[in-house]
């Protein structure tokens, strides 16, 4: 209808034509006069459709209250009727339908006859069992009436049975003794702490009856965990140490059997105001001579720690050498770019007299020969100090030793060329170079108190020469980051070699190139080692301000091994900035070792 | 260069291992059909010694079998039962989605199941390695019976695990071979001596679960269905080894007698029997009555070998062992209703003491509260409102601890509402330097006869303090010898360094040092020694410095225990002290 809303019409007639809506024009007011004057006005209601008013006649508005109220629309219609049971649970004696049975109910049925005598056939043959109860309880009977006691786990034997459980300590005991529970930062530090790193997988704690002891919530969870560990961790035969750490220490001979070594400090021998660098001793033992920063060069009497003299120079002195020939009194010092021969003027006047004159007898020859260095005889003023022949080098000087016999002695440069190392002979005021090439940086040289050995120390070899035949005879691999300093045994068969990395490298040159012993003694950067003499002593002074006297016995024969044992630990020194002990050095003839140090002093140990 | 080329990994112990995607693919299993196998029959993953040539020069972390062990299972006939499972699955879900109810029943009726027996025995060859690794099954048993009977897993594993766990708990009682007992937080541990090895098992307090969500329930029902075989097996055998009935009966009850009335309104038929057997309050009927004389004197055949003393040893040991089996014997026990009821049972009826409790509580009480005869009674709570004269009133610790001691403890410590001694661990054994809490002390003396008065015990026990002390402080001082040595050291030097310093040369008198010898030789023999290490290898050095460390560690917690308690007995003390001026005051 609401399609024709806006139409005058509301249809169309069988002809077609537009049936045309009842003219209203009742406005508002019409209205509602209409609904105050019609007292039927409320049963007028309008019809869609036609568009007329239609007055409800008295039925259809009772219809309309009904159906309004939920009740029938049909006044006489009774909802409550009494129900009439059709079917009950009596045997009526009349069917309730009147038709005939069928023929078929009365005929047994083929396809059963069939099946039935399919199962009794079954049965007879015996293929048919009737079920048998099931058994759900497991019986048990003795399994192992049969064992064989010998026989071992039927697979193989690289078994490993499962470790058991560990058993449980005071801690775990639901009233455990004070001591075992935690305090409170205990108890903080095992919360932070990550499951896997707990020392206790719980926290004790303390109850004060049985009664108030709660479930534990992780025991299933433990449970769990060790059935994982039962069939999912790898296991491994791991053989406990069972060592008594006392026989891992080495038997050695006592210390005491191997005396003479020195034991207790003796001396100091005060005067130097800053490190001293280096140490030297004439041949006889009488006199002490050391090279300080503070650029001075002391000489002492070894019994007395008296300084018998005292002579400043231009520069640091980085490295001096005493003659070892007992009839010359000639120091050889390193200062800056110059190495200085000294007279030190003491003792016996014939023998420093001596020395005079041997230097004074000197002819230089009649062309001049190119040499790599300048010998230049010492002024007079420095003549009154002791100085006696400069040899001017292009470079600063780090070392200076002598040969054995005491008339060559080498130097080294601090250079990168080739020119590293030079050979001076005294007796001709001559120098050369040995080498051509540069094989690297080099520390230290030293020369075979024997035989015509020449030693190179460079950062991590050490390169033996022969002189004579000027070649290289051996290589050896010292194990080391950066090599210090070296010695030789006065055998001349031995070889230690000290190293900034703390380690100390003793070489057999008989056995192998590589170290016979590395000894990790000291704590700190290895700054100088020595041999004695005649003893079978060696020492070793290092940054952590000890020196380590050891006892190095070689033997002639020479299927056996040197036997190096520690003797004695010596300190003394102070450290001053981060620096001990410099140089070490033993006396000639006595079993004593004199230490110098960053502390401005120099010791003597007997 | 002759011979054939050798191929890296084809021969050594690359071909020993395999790993378990390998192993998992030449079997055809899938991996918790694997899993399964690998927990029946004990395969575990092995650590080979050079993990990187095993994994042919990997470094992936994998986990390797041994090929022996997986060529093993390739005969196992519970593989080709595992597949028989899968297609019997297969069927009745076909089955099922087809709705053919009869194919269903059928199927169920015919569902494949296999037996552990072959597998228990391979395993175990011998009985003794069954005892051997006996303490988890026992510990899972244990567990699961306490399971609800719902969810989680099958009732009838739960069942079972209580049926074997209770027969277990009889036989203990029977062959009386419980030796430890222990009370910590997270449950009850026992432990008992079965054919000399010792089997340890712990049980949950009698709670509910809270079941926890990370944890495979289908891993820990495959261990107890193998544990539970093994159980069974022991069980007989255990059984049979005492002459007793296996599926355990009750001594003194026909088959007629089995349903009394009681027994009928307290549990159903079925149950009551098991019900009844897990009261532990009657003992086992036996396939041959036992005759009194039936202890029959063992002759001794003294070992070779053995001197005298040790012979005396363990004769003392056996008489020890014998007295404690008959611990409670002739006392009679009654358990209040708050007390946990089998534990204390069990462990009274394996020394030998009668018990009871309240008829309500559980089957099987056997005498009343009002009984004179009643010589213990345990309780725990803190009073009680009326008491009868001629019995003690205790706490369970009380049990507990004299079953540890191996003596009725004095009843002083243990009346109820009073502070509780300490519960020790009876599985610890100190040894040389470890802490041993004064307790312990106060017991070993008590073992070994020493009865003095109470005070004189104190006393006893605060000098043993003391000697305690002592003895840390000497090891302390030991330890800190070198760095006195060294100290003493530098002191000289300082002192000659000042000698040397002060130049305006002063001559005053020498004084005489007096030198302790002993403390020189001491010195001398340290310095020796840190020399010796010095030359020590590096290898060698390294597990010293290990072995040290771990010592001083060890010293170090011993030491710190002592201290935790001596600053508690000062703290006591103090509150003492306080407490009783308040009152003169």
């Amino acid at each position: 209808m609401e399609w024709y809303q806006d139409f005058p019409h509301i249809g169309y007639d069988l002809e077609g034509k537009k049936i045309y809506k009842p003219i209203r024009n009742k406005d508002e007011l019409d209205k509602f006069l209409e609904k105050m004057e019609n007292p039927d006005y409320w049963r007028t209601v309008q019809d869609k459709m036609t568009g007329a008013d239609i007055k409800l006649t008295d039925e259809q508005v009772d219809l309309v209250h009904r159906l309004q109220k939920g009740q029938f629309g049909d006044v006489h219609f009774d909802p409550y009727e009494p129900a009439i049971d059709f079917f009950s649970h009596e045997v009526m004696i009349h069917p309730v339908t009147n038709r005939p049975a069928d023929k078929r109910s009365f005929i047994p049925s083929l396809i059963e006859k069939e099946k039935v005598s399919k199962l009794v056939h079954a049965i007879k043959m015996g293929w048919i069992k009737p079920r048998k109860p099931k058994e759900d309880t497991p019986s048990y009977y003795d399994l192992w009436a049969h064992e064989d006691p010998n026989s071992i786990l039927g697979r193989h034997k690289m078994h490993v049975p499962a470790p058991k459980m560990k058993l449980p300590g005071h801690e775990e005991s639901y009233n455990p003794p004070p001591e075992y529970l935690p305090s409170e930062e205990e108890k903080l530090a095992w919360e932070q702490q990550e499951p896997a790193e707990r020392k206790l997988n719980f926290v004790p704690r303390q109850y004060r009856c049985l009664r108030a002891v709660p479930a534990y919530s992780r025991f299933i969870h433990e449970r769990f965990e060790r059935c994982l560990d039962l069939y999912l961790c790898p296991r491994q035969r791991k053989m406990r140490v069972n060592v008594d750490p006392e026989d891992l220490i080495p038997k050695l001979p006592k210390p005491r059997d191997l005396q003479p070594f020195p034991t207790t400090q003796a001396l100091v021998y005060r005067g130097h105001s800053s490190l001293v660098r280096c140490l030297s001793i004439c041949p006889g033992g009488q006199w002490l001579v050391s090279g300080s920063d503070d650029c001075t060069v002391r000489f002492w009497e070894v019994s007395t720690a008296r300084c018998m003299k005292t002579l400043p120079l231009a520069g640091v002195v980085k490295s001096i050498a005493w003659n070892p020939n007992p009839t010359i009194r000639l120091v050889a010092i390193a200062v800056e770019q110059s190495v200085l021969l000294v007279n030190p003027s003491l003792g016996d006047k014939l023998l420093y007299g001596a020395t005079d004159q041997l230097l004074e007898s000197y002819v230089a020859p009649e062309e001049e020969r190119v040499q790599p260095v300048q010998w230049v005889a010492a002024t007079t003023e420095e003549h009154g100090k002791g100085i006696r022949l400069v040899i001017q080098h292009s470079r600063p000087v780090k070392q200076v030793t002598w040969h054995g016999k005491g008339d060559y002695f080498a130097s080294v440069l601090a250079d990168n060329s080739n020119m590293q190392v030079l050979i001076h002979q005294t007796s001709k005021r001559w120098s050369q170079n040995p080498f051509r090439k540069s094989k690297g940086l080099v520390q230290c040289v030293l020369f075979h108190p024997i035989r015509p050995y020449f030693f190179v120390a460079t950062q991590r070899y050490v390169r033996v020469y022969n002189l004579l035949k000027q070649e290289l005879t051996k290589k050896l691999m010292t194990n080391c980051k950066w090599v210090s300093s070296m010695a030789i045994h006065p055998g001349g068969d031995n070889i230690i070699c000290g190293s900034y990395d703390s380690k100390l490298a003793w070489f057999d040159l008989d056995l192998s190139t590589r170290p016979y012993q590395l000894l990790r003694h000291h704590k700190k950067a290895l700054r100088s080692v020595a041999f004695h003499k005649h003893y079978p002593l060696f020492a070793s002074g290092s940054d952590d301000g000890s020196v380590i006297v050891c006892h190095g016995m070689v033997y002639n024969d020479l299927l056996q091994n040197p036997l190096l044992v520690p003797v004695k630990v010596l300190k003394g020194h102070a450290l001053t900035w981060d620096l001990g002990v410099l140089d070490v050095l033993f006396h000639p003839t006595q079993p004593w070792v004199f230490s110098s140090g960053a502390d401005g002093t120099v010791r003597l140990f007997t | 260069m002759g011979g054939l080329e050798k191929k890296k990994y084809q021969r050594g112990s690359a071909t020993n291992y395999i790993t378990r995607n390998k192993a998992r693919k030449k079997l055809q299993l899938s991996l918790p059909d694997f899993r399964r196998l690998c927990i029946l029959k004990g395969i575990y993953p092995h650590e080979p010694k050079h993990k990187k040539k095993v994994n042919k020069g990997s470094t992936a972390a994998r986990t390797f079998y041994l090929l022996k062990d997986i060529k093993f299972l390739l005969h196992e006939p519970i593989v080709n039962k595992f597949r028989e499972y899968k297609v019997f699955v297969r069927k009745l879900r076909k089955a099922y989605g087809k709705s053919e109810w009869s194919t269903v029943e059928r199927l169920k009726d015919n569902k494949p199941s296999y037996k552990l027996d072959h597998i228990v025995k391979e395993r175990y060859p011998t009985f003794i390695d069954a005892l051997r690794d006996l303490d988890d099954a026992l510990s899972m048993c244990f567990l699961f019976s306490t399971f609800p009977r719902t969810g989680k897993c099958h009732v009838q594993i739960i069942q079972l695990c209580r049926r074997l766990s209770v027969e277990f708990l009889n036989y203990v009682i029977a062959s009386r071979s419980l030796r430890k007992v222990f009370l910590s937080i997270k449950g009850i541990y026992y432990q008992a001596e079965v054919l000399g090895q010792p089997i340890t098992w712990i049980t949950p307090y009698a709670f509910a679960h809270d079941h926890p969500t990370d944890v495979d329930y289908r891993v820990m029902a495959t261990f107890t269905e193998f544990y539970t075989t093994l159980l069974g097996f022991v069980n007989f055998r255990l059984y049979h080894s005492l002459n007793l009935l296996y599926p355990p009966k009750i001594e003194g009850q026909s088959e007629v007698e089995l349903k009394p009335t009681e027994g009928e309104a307290y549990a159903m038929d079925s149950e009551s029997y098991l019900e009844k057997l897990s009261a532990l309050s009657a003992s086992l009927a036996r396939v041959v009555a036992p005759t009194p004389e039936d202890d029959v004197e063992m002759d001794e055949f003294p070992v070779e070998g053995e001197t005298a003393e040790q012979m005396d040893a363990r004769k003392k040991e056996q008489e020890v062992l014998e007295k404690q089996k008959k611990l409670f014997e002739g006392l009679r026990f009654f358990l209040n209703r708050e007390v946990p009821r089998e534990p204390l049972a069990f462990i009274i009826r394996c020394f030998g003491g009668q018990v009871s409790w309240d008829k309500s509580l559980c089957i099987g009480a056997t005498y009343d509260v009002s009984d004179p005869s009643i010589t213990h009674q345990i309780v725990d709570r803190p009073r009680l409102e009326q008491q009868v004269v001629g019995r003690y009133y205790l706490q369970p610790q009380w049990v507990f601890d004299s079953v540890n001691a191996k003596l009725c403890l004095p009843v002083a410590d243990y009346f109820p509402g009073v502070l509780l001694p300490p519960h020790l661990s009876p599985f610890v054994t100190e040894q040389e330097g470890d802490y041993i809490p004064p307790e312990k002390l106060k017991l070993l003396a008590m073992q070994r006869g020493e009865n003095a008065g109470e005070e004189s015990e104190e006393e006893e026990e605060e000098e043993e303090e003391d000697d305690n002390d002592d003895d840390d402080e000497e090891e302390e001082e030991e330890e800190d010898d070198s760095e006195k040595e060294e100290e003493t050291k530098l002191k000289k030097m300082e002192e000659q360094k000042t000698q040397s310093k002060a130049l305006p040369v002063k001559v005053t008198a020498g004084k005489v040092r007096l030198e302790d010898k002993q403390r020189l030789e001491q010195e001398q023999q340290s310095e020796e020694k840190r020399l010796a290490i010095m030359m020590m290898k590096k290898r060698e050095k390294y597990l010293y410095k290990k072995i040290m460390f771990g010592k001083k560690r060890k010293v170090r917690e011993a030491n710190k225990l002592a201290e935790k308690r001596k600053a508690h007995d000062t703290a006591i003390k103090e509150e003492k002290k306080k407490n009783k001026k308040a009152r003169r005051a």
